[in-house]
């Protein structure tokens, strides 16, 4: 262990769903830690786990039993109010249907969560402007979700996951909804906040996804099976990226 | 996030369906146009009963002469002469509750102007008359006692007589007229009074001294009144009391043996009035309570509709959620958008609610009062509706949790 404690930590933890009168196990004692900077992809079947791991390190889920620590703080005991002000501050989520609120525009969407931090109009429009200039979608402020393509839609999402500086971005199959062009566009674009020092966190089923990730978490049944640190591969479809941003 | 944001957010999500919100507003638009416009005519009904009301004037008692009964044939109240002169003046002096007494005496009499002529109903009577009928003249001065001891020959003259034999704008104060070919000079015009709630013409009249009345009308002072007595009591809450001493003082000076009945009789005008007022007010009480359930009805549509918009947008409320809005906020949110809908639907409605109670008014001709409070209390009651039925889905919103919320398909 290094002298600061590791950003995400887990320890022994489980989670069991109540369905009806039987009791289903999702997890069933993870342990596991994230530091700073890690780029993660958390890999297994359908069923296997990975999706309620995500929502418990998303702070959406409690664990049943075991602690979770998020920057050094245990988090199973907060109220809703502390946890909705983690997940506006710390954490940044993108989704696989990327979930923007439909005639709404791509600032305003990007604004939500600086809505909710607070923030002056002014400041809001000003930090939203700049985060939608980082994915690339400057030009594209004042477009509707549905007049954009899906790749634009994610990158949209992800200004909003990241507008509010987070420590962590998740991605729960953020590629699952895009062709494979479009994926490896929004694969650099994660990597390239992965090297800014953002924390990101993957759920993917696809290998190909996964090897992006400088490490490997393999759930099954509820356990990690396999967690291995490996050279990313770095997504390099820059020049086409630009070319649809100046389409 | 501020208020006036949120309300902006309301705002827009409103318009996004925008034939779902006018219907759903419009229950409540209906509600507290109903509201206002049943209150005004309730009011306008009730205002309208108070001015026949005090037209006949308030605090009134009349009494009447007994009834006739000799040989088997009863006449009506009046037929047989019992009150006298004298117990008019007791009337006066002896009880504490009258402020006034006044004889009414008349016959049906043919008046005539330089070139015009008019049947009408004479009176005579005393200056107290016009005081306890709250009478005032439009024109000349009223004749007094001193027209009483002399038994001058002058006349005050309704409208409706002016009209007839002068022409509708002209002022006869002055003038002669002859009633039954005697000269009498008009000393003044009495105000219009218009109809009784029966339609009988108030101002198809004219009044003379009651002691001209006696000597040239019904030629020959006698000791019974032949007519009827007006008394006008103290005040209102006085009426009955008056009533009682008067039929006391009576009995005493009639000799009226105790278990007999009264040689006489007393109608109370307060109480028809009160009657009619209580009627009024009843009706009016139905009708707000009708406009009430329709706003009722009207809240529950606000409920039904943001049940409907909660569970529409379960996942735009985890998605908001999962970026960080607390559940106060969520529930902020639908609370203002329920609160938006219906005080709009309340402002459209008011602005309905005023036309609709100027439509009955002109088209019915009936007397509508829109009172400012009412409004004011209509528009804040439907925003209450609002609130009161914005807060189950509201929290029902709030209370979602996100996983769930974000799986919602």
């Amino acid at each position: 262990m290094t002298a600061a404690a590791p950003l995400i930590d887990l320890q022994d933890v489980s989670k069991v769903y109540q369905m009806g009168d039987v009791k289903v196990p999702a997890l069933r004692g993870v342990t596991l830690s994230v530091s700073q900077g890690e780029f993660v992809a958390i890999m297994g079947a359908s069923g296997s786990g990975k999706s309620t791991l995500m929502n418990i390190i998303g702070c959406l889920d409690r664990p049943t039993t075991g602690r979770y620590s998020l920057q050094g703080q245990e988090v199973s005991n907060l109220t809703r109010d502390q946890l909705a002000k983690l997940r506006n501050r710390t954490l940044g989520f993108v989704f696989q249907s990327f979930n923007l609120l439909s005639r709404t525009t791509a600032l305003e969407n990007v604004e939500l969560p600086l809505v909710y931090a607070g923030l002056s109009r002014r400041e809001r429009a000003r930090r939203a402007t700049e985060a939608l200039n980082r994915v690339g979608l400057g030009d594209r402020i004042d477009h509707h979700p549905n007049q954009l393509s899906g790749g634009q839609q994610q990158r949209v999402a992800i200004a909003r996951a990241l507008v509010n500086d987070p420590r962590i971005i998740l991605g729960d199959e953020p590629t699952g909804n895009l062709d494979s062009r479009t994926s490896v566009e929004v694969m650099a674009l994660l990597q390239e906040l992965g090297r800014s020092g953002i924390t990101v966190l993957l759920v993917t089923h696809e290998a190909d996804i996964a090897g992006y990730a400088s490490r490997v978490i393999m759930v099954k049944d509820g356990l990690v099976q396999l967690d291995r640190r490996q050279q990313p591969r770095p997504a390099t479809t820059a020049p086409a990226a630009q070319e649809e941003v100046s389409a | 996030m501020n208020v006036l944001e949120t309300f902006l957010v309301a705002l827009r999500a409103l318009l996004r369906n925008k034939t779902r919100s006018f219907l759903t507003a419009l229950g409540i638009i209906i509600g507290v146009a109903a509201v206002i416009a049943m209150v005004a005519m309730g009011e306008g009904s009730q205002a309208s009963v108070q001015e026949a009301i005090a037209s006949m004037g308030t605090n009134i008692l009349i009494v009447l002469s007994g009834s006739s009964g000799a040989g088997g044939a009863r006449g009506g109240f009046g037929s047989q002469p019992t009150l006298t002169w004298e117990d008019l003046k007791a009337m006066q002096t002896e009880v504490p509750t009258v402020r006034y007494a006044a004889p009414s005496v008349g016959a049906n009499v043919q008046i005539m102007s330089e070139d015009q002529n008019w049947s009408t109903r004479i009176t005579g009577t005393t200056p107290e008359y016009f005081e306890i009928r709250n009478w005032p003249m439009s024109s000349g001065t009223r004749f007094t006692q001193s027209d009483i001891d002399g038994a001058t020959k002058v006349v005050i003259l309704g409208q409706t007589v002016v009209d007839k034999l002068f022409g509708p704008n002209a002022d006869p104060v002055g003038q002669m007229v002859r009633i039954r070919n005697v000269p009498f000079q008009i000393t003044a015009v009495a105000a219009r009074k218009g109809q009784s709630p029966v339609g009988q013409d108030y101002d198809d009249t004219a009044f003379i001294p009651v002691s001209t009345f006696e000597t040239k009308i019904s030629k020959g002072l006698g000791k019974f009144v032949n007519g009827i007595v007006f008394v006008g009591a103290t005040s209102a809450a006085t009426t009955p009391r008056a009533q009682t001493d008067i039929t006391n003082l009576l009995r005493d000076r009639h000799h009226v043996l105790p278990g007999m009945d009264d040689d006489f009789n007393i109608r109370n005008l307060s109480e028809i009035a009160s009657t009619q007022e209580e009627a009024a007010r009843t009706g009016a009480k139905l009708l707000l309570g009708i406009a009430v359930v329709s706003l009722l009805v009207g809240g529950i549509g606000v409920m039904n509709i943001m049940l409907v918009s909660v569970t529409e947008r379960t996942r735009e409320i985890g998605v908001r959620m999962a970026i960080g809005a607390r559940p106060y906020d969520i529930m902020t949110q639908f609370l203002i958008e329920a609160l938006t809908l219906s005080a709009i639907g309340g402002l459209i409605g008011m602005g309905f609610g005023v036309l609709v109670a100027r439509w009955l008014a002109t088209t019915f001709g009936w007397q509508t009062l829109i009172r400012s409070d009412i409004i004011v209390i209509a528009v804040a009651v439907s925003a209450g509706v609002g609130i009161l039925f914005g807060l189950y889905p509201a929290r029902k919103a709030s209370l979602l949790d996100p996983i769930d919320a974000l799986r919602y398909e």
